[in-house]
């Protein structure tokens, strides 16, 4: 990679970047994208709750307002276009009490205000009606059809994927260690040696004050604050068709009922501000915290159904709002920063402004042959029985059955290397095999065969998610002495 | 889409499956077919490469595989239809069974009987909910065992074992063996999970320590494993403030329980033990649907494989006599657990014939008395839950019932005074 030039690198492979870099790759610019970790979406992304936000909970004239409802407004046609899975469930933010009841209305003024369609109030009676499982306390409703669910990482995963079938390019395991610019282009200095570029999108998620401070612009800082998340067994998937917010108490949007668009039921997140931008543990208050809270919102929530709890932490800034905007200090560098909820949902709409705000500094020509489509994925266990014979007819890898939680085939699993799956998380995350309720626990030894002869790479070098995260030290015998060996 | 007519299909060809599909066709069906995932029979046994298998069945020790081998021979002498590599995706409740392989392709199995034997799979670390962080080198003690017997790895160097189940207990040894060093086992209740000979022949004899009322509060590490944090629980199980410690290890092997795996038989309309996390069924092992039998560690989770052989044959030939009349042996009375029991199977029984009731106590105690319904006592002198008890109860025993329903219940040895 050394001393390759690039008209725009951007800076993290999250949602943000990734929807940049793909936005980019309409126009006829060398772009390529630097991730520190093993594959994209693996930061934020990665633990984020998957709601797509009608845009009802953000004060008009912030950022988060002006990105939201246009974001959800391109999630549709861009999850049509990505072949990703999408579902418009809606949303509901109940009132369990009457207090909460009269503060539905001042969300449903400011949804209105910020162009959020369909919003309206229920009363308690018909909210149950469509919700039967909703507690007796609820009161009533807000009602807001336009909310949605996505899975976060299948989303960066495939627009990075479109991005790269459309010229960008994709450094990952790259850690960008220091940026100089001089006057026209930066250098931009990696763990794996340094390449330069025009202009810089800073999508770093968590470290964008760091990158920002690379340039010496100090003008907001990154204020982590860790969420931890629950993510239940698909027994638990339909106690709920929308997403159950309630009304917010504090600064974050509450512990929320999540149907996830794989057809598991979530619970979370917790809002905790924290030091370390690496603390990712999930506790026993966390969780505590989050069945008390959901337990008022919605009746039959099993904890014993918890197959997978998960933390991530927000990059949210100190500024309290997005940060859109070219650097003050450096304007070749923009800022797409600050991101928390709804960072997801606007991430779409915010990658059309920054692509504009680059517009400012230079010109830019749209490709001819842009491609917007990702080469259709086969999902399986959503087919028909003909569906899946005629598949297998086809092609004897799909009558393998890798996990049988998730009815993930050997195929699929081929086929996720093919799209850049190389650690065991990203075959998860790509394809669910070791998603379900078993957690790889019959499934992880195949899919590390698989990864193993794919990548042509021995078992011990097949890793969970890149780095250290090796799952086998050696070879049986290894540790053995010769004479123990024997005996 | 192929469609194949069979008398008895079995899903899964482990003990369980092995056994019900022989019995099946001693029984007299003609046609049965297994079902198995993997690519050899023998399920789970295939990886216990350690002895103790087959004590009472056969009074012999041998290792997984000779007793797998034993029932595979078997098989493959007759004539049942075997079906390696193939998927069970789904099973209605007029027992018709979609399975799967590369081979054949989708198939559409119309099943006259169909016995489940899927098995149980292990319980994870998600669903304890261990907080920490999410290294790698925390994995199922069975997924352990796998790597080691059968794929030629070694997971770790140094080991800490959450739950003393017995693949827990055969991993400490296996990893001590493989030159791994096992730091503890740590075990939530104030005894262990697994049987004594494994408490004795994997941990003792290699000074291996059972930390017992204690759990794992913490898993530390961004990559790899560095260590956990273990603490002492209190009667509700709680951690106790102060009694933190920290115990380096690169792996963490968890043996917290095993959970039928009853995904097919719930689409199939079976309803659920929620104790035993199987089927309810009765004296045949016939489930609440009709035609739809289970056995083996699908129905409850075992301690001793030659007793799901056993078990099996009862589904097997139940089935296949099923077939044949459909009006046979319908249960007459309930069985119930009663104090100091945690469950008996089955949960119904036909009071005309005989029948055999499979149970397993809550705790361990020493100098009781089963009582079966009133109809007699048996003395035991030490009970304990790992271990699973077998009452017989005869034609003449039965007989005498003058209730639809008998309770099993555990009770304090009365010395007769005098």
């Amino acid at each position: 990679m050394q001393n390759r030039h690039f008209d725009v690198a951007v800076i993290g492979g999250g949602i943000v970047g990734t929807a940049v870099v793909r936005e980019l790759s309409r126009y006829t610019l060398r772009s390529v994208l630097i991730e520190k970790e093993a594959e994209v979406g693996w930061g934020t992304t990665k633990a984020n709750s998957g709601i797509v936000h009608a845009g009802f909970h953000d004060k008009p004239g912030t950022n988060k307002a002006k990105y939201c409802v246009p974001g959800n407004a391109l999630y549709p046609a861009l999850c049509q276009e990505l072949d990703v899975n999408f579902r418009q469930n809606g949303i509901f933010m109940v009132a369990r009490t009457d207090e909460e009841a009269e503060l539905l209305h001042t969300y449903l003024e400011q949804g209105r205000e910020n162009g959020v369609p369909g919003i309206r109030l229920v009363n308690a009676e018909e909210a149950v009606a469509l919700e039967p499982n909703l507690t007796k306390d609820t009161k009533a409703a807000l009602d807001a059809p336009s909310g949605g669910v996505v899975a976060p990482f299948e989303l960066a995963t495939a627009l990075m994927e479109n991005a790269e079938d459309n010229g960008a390019e994709l450094l990952t395991e790259t850690r960008v260690e220091d940026i100089a610019w001089d006057g026209t282009s930066f250098t931009i200095q990696t763990n794996r040696g340094s390449v330069t570029a025009s202009h810089i999108i800073n999508a770093a998620g968590l470290f964008a004050d760091r990158i920002a401070a690379m340039v010496d612009d100090t003008s907001f800082s990154i204020v982590p604050r860790k969420g931890e998340e629950y993510l239940m067994d698909k027994a638990m998937g339909d106690i709920v068709e929308r997403t159950i917010f309630p009304v917010p108490t504090g600064w974050t949007k509450g512990v929320l009922v999540i149907p996830t668009v794989d057809g598991n039921l979530m619970i979370g997140p917790t809002g905790e501000t924290i030091e370390r931008r690496d603390d990712m543990a999930t506790t026993a208050e966390g969780f505590a915290q989050v069945y008390q809270n959901v337990k008022t919102l919605v009746e039959g929530i099993d904890p014993s159904k918890v197959i997978a709890p998960f933390a991530g932490i927000r990059a949210a800034s100190d500024r309290g709002d997005f940060v859109i905007e070219p650097s003050s200090v450096c304007p070749a560098m923009i800022h797409a920063a600050g991101m928390e909820s709804p960072g997801l949902t606007a991430a779409p709409a915010i990658a059309l402004d920054v692509v504009r705000m680059l517009q400012d500094q230079v010109a830019l020509t749209k490709k001819p042959d842009f491609r917007p489509r990702r080469r259709p994925v086969v999902r399986f266990h959503q087919l028909s029985r003909e569906e899946q014979a005629g598949l297998i007819e086809q092609d004897a890898r799909y009558g393998r059955i890798v996990c049988r939680c998730e009815t993930v085939t050997e195929a699929e699993v081929i086929d996720a290397v093919k799209r850049g799956g190389r650690t065991i998380d990203g075959i998860k995350f790509r394809v669910r095999a070791g998603a379900g309720r078993c957690q790889g626990g019959f499934c992880m030894p195949l899919v590390m065969k698989i990864l193993s002869r794919e990548l042509g790479i021995p078992m011990q070098e097949v890793s969970k998610r890149g780095g250290e995260t090796y799952q086998l030290k050696a070879a049986a015998k290894q540790f053995l002495t010769v004479e123990e060996a024997v005996q | 889409m192929k469609t194949i007519k069979t008398d008895i299909a079995v899903i899964g060809g482990g003990p369980a499956g092995l056994a019900a599909a022989l019995a099946a066709k001693e029984q007299g069906a003609a046609l049965v077919t297994i079902l198995e995932r993997n690519e050899e029979l023998g399920g789970i046994l295939q990886q216990c490469i350690h002895h103790g298998f087959g004590l009472h069945r056969y009074s012999q020790e041998l290792t997984g595989p000779e007793y797998a081998q034993r029932f595979i021979d078997e098989v493959e002498t007759s004539d049942i239809d075997v079906h390696l590599e193939t998927m069970v995706l789904e099973i209605t409740q007029d027992r018709v069974v979609y399975a799967m392989n590369a081979k054949d392709g989708m198939m559409r199995i119309e099943a006259g009987a169909v016995v489940l034997g899927m098995g149980c799979r292990e319980r994870t670390r998600g669903a304890l909910r261990i907080p920490g962080h999410r290294p790698a080198g925390v994995l199922t003690a069975g997924a352990a065992q796998r790597f080691v017997n059968i794929d030629g790895y070694i997971p770790g160097k140094e080991a800490v074992i959450l739950g003393s189940g017995d693949i827990g207990l055969i991993m400490a040894r296996r990893f001590t063996l493989e030159g791994a060093q096992v730091n503890a086992v740590v075990e939530i209740m104030p005894y262990a999970a697994g049987l004594t000979r494994n408490v004795v022949q994997c941990l003792d004899d290699f000074g291996i320590p059972l930390k017992l009322r204690s759990t794992v509060v913490h898993i530390h590490g961004q990559e790899r494993l560095e260590g956990v944090t273990i603490a002492e629980v209190d009667d509700s199980w709680n951690p106790v403030a102060g009694t933190e410690q920290y115990v380096p290890c690169d792996t963490l092997l968890l043996s917290v329980g095993l959970i039928p795996e009853n995904e097919l038989s719930l689409q199939a309309g079976v309803e659920m033990d929620a104790v035993t996390g199987g089927p309810l069924v009765d004296h045949r092992m016939m489930t609440t649907v009709a035609g739809v039998f289970a056995c083996g560690n699908v129905l409850h989770v075992h301690d001793v494989v030659d007793y799901v052989s056993e078990e099996a044959e009862v589904a097997g030939s139940a089935a296949s006599a099923w077939l044949q009349s459909e009006k046979t042996q319908v249960p007459d009375v309930t069985v119930k657990a009663g104090e100091g029991v945690r469950y008996v199977l089955p949960q119904s029984i036909d009071s005309r014939g005989e029948a055999k009731l499979f149970l397993r106590v809550t705790q361990p105690q020493e100098n009781v008395v089963l009582d079966i319904g009133g109809l007699f006592q048996l003395k035991q002198r030490v009970v304990r839950p790992s271990e699973m008890i077998q009452v017989k109860l005869s034609r003449k025993i039965l007989e005498k019932l003058d209730s639809n329903a008998i309770t099993i219940s555990v009770a304090q040895e009365v010395k007769a005074v005098g």
